[in-house]
């Protein structure tokens, strides 16, 4: 914590301030040290804690897994090896399941965003005081070490759903295929063309959105019931939180499924001729 | 929450890490899964065919001895015939055996009999003769009473 006894919507606020590093229009290029010095930097920031804590849980993925894969034997796995099969198993019958058209590309982004999500929400069930009180101490005045409780982060790899959306739409369906099924569905007359080229356009760009906003929804909340509870008196502050994170445990999975199965259903649309 | 760069750097993280994914993480995981599917379904398919092998040898055991057996009671049955056709056939040569001496003795006997007979028909006529020619004292032609007395012997 940064001052001395803050009051509660001070703490509360400290804790939802990501570590801003931009280009300030007074002090040049530096960290915020305030949420409206961040503010002030605009679209030309990044948030340090967002991307080093999304880098970190994306590269303990992909550490684990190639760690697992090379040393996969094809007899008896061990447990480590047995765990990542499962999630992998569970991920590949997801796909296969979801999935109709012909592409190995899908199942791998479905594994990476279902093991990254999860582990990003996983950051959660750390108690919120934790990491933040120990960079406190080296100097950090802000860190918020859940990258999915950060719009950015869930809007970005929503966005990056969204472009594999329009890219596959194009290359399964090409230019005029992808033009006909946004002006001719759902009404297959010329008159409607323009009322179906609003709807289906709208429909097409609410998907990243409400992919990316339920995380980031659902996650926000969560903290920030987390927040709230670290308010109370440390002596019953657990009667609270312990069954919070236990629920969490449901959330945090659940949320990354959805994700990860919606990605699935949103790009076999766009693998699909209508 | 401000909307910033952010946005950008995690999608471009999202694009290493899949590509990262596909190239490097996927393959060898699908691969081993795919290898141990596979010989967990050779193994239980050796394992069933040899199941049947243990039947179809067992059933051969099985017939194979009894078969055996019942060559073991043939040749048992075989051997119970010959020994009794040899009993029987040590019987009958005995008993021919024992008839045949016993002809012999009978013909031995017989022959016995005949010898004393003829002894005693001579004697007989010695005697007979003799006692006629001490009666008669007088010599009397011997050829025509010894060819009398032959006659008589041969009579008695």
């Amino acid at each position: 914590m940064a001052g001395n006894n803050p009051t509660s919507t001070e703490y509360i606020q400290h804790h939802l301030q990501n570590l801003t590093f931009g280009h300030h229009p007074e002090n040049g290029w530096s960290i915020a040290h305030s949420a409206t010095e961040a503010a002030e930097m605009g679209f030309w920031a990044i948030h340090l804690d967002t991307m080093g804590w999304s880098l970190a849980m994306g590269v303990l993925f992909i550490w684990l897994f190639r760690k697992v894969g090379k040393m996969a034997t094809t007899g008896v796995p061990g447990k480590l090896q047995n765990a990542i099969e499962m999630v992998f198993e569970f991920v590949e019958g997801t796909v296969r399941d979801a999935f109709h058209a012909k592409n190995r590309l899908i199942a791998p982004i479905a594994l990476t965003l279902f093991v990254w999500i999860f582990l990003m929400n996983t950051l959660k069930l750390l108690p919120v005081d934790l990491l933040p009180g120990l960079f406190a101490q080296l100097g950090v005045d802000y860190m918020k070490i859940v990258p999915t409780t950060d719009p950015n982060a869930t809007l970005g790899m929503a966005l990056g759903v969204f472009f594999l959306i329009i890219f596959y739409s194009l290359k399964v369906k090409g230019v005029g295929g992808f033009a006909k099924e946004l002006s001719l569905t759902p009404f297959n007359h010329w008159l409607l063309i323009p009322f179906n080229l609003v709807m289906e356009i709208i429909s097409l760009l609410v998907k990243p959105l409400s992919l990316g906003l339920r995380l980031f929804g659902n996650m926000f909340a969560g903290e920030v019931i987390f927040i709230l509870i670290a308010l109370l008196p440390f002596w019953i502050s657990w009667t609270l939180n312990v069954p919070w994170a236990i629920f969490h445990i449901l959330v945090i999975t659940l949320q990354a499924f959805i994700f990860t199965v919606l990605t699935v259903v949103y790009l076999n649309a766009a693998h699909e001729h209508h | 929450m401000n909307i910033n760069l952010t946005l950008i750097g995690q999608m471009i993280a999202f694009a290493i890490f899949v590509w990262f994914c596909t190239k490097y993480v996927w393959p060898p995981i699908s691969n081993a899964l795919h290898v141990r599917q596979k010989k967990i379904a050779d193994g239980l398919d050796a394992a069933s065919r040899a199941n049947r092998d243990l039947e179809l040898a067992q059933e051969k055991a099985n017939e194979t001895l009894r078969e055996s057996k019942e060559q073991a009671a043939e040749i048992l049955e075989q051997a119970h015939k010959r020994s009794n056709q040899m009993v029987e056939e040590a019987r009958d040569n005995a008993r021919q055996e024992g008839e045949r001496m016993i002809a012999n003795a009978r013909s031995e006997i017989d022959q016995e009999i005949n010898r004393a007979k003829e002894e005693l028909r001579a004697q007989v006529a010695r005697l007979a003769i003799e006692g006629a020619e001490r009666i008669l004292e007088s010599s009397i032609d011997e050829k025509k009473h010894r060819e009398l007395v032959d006659k008589l012997a041969t009579e008695l």
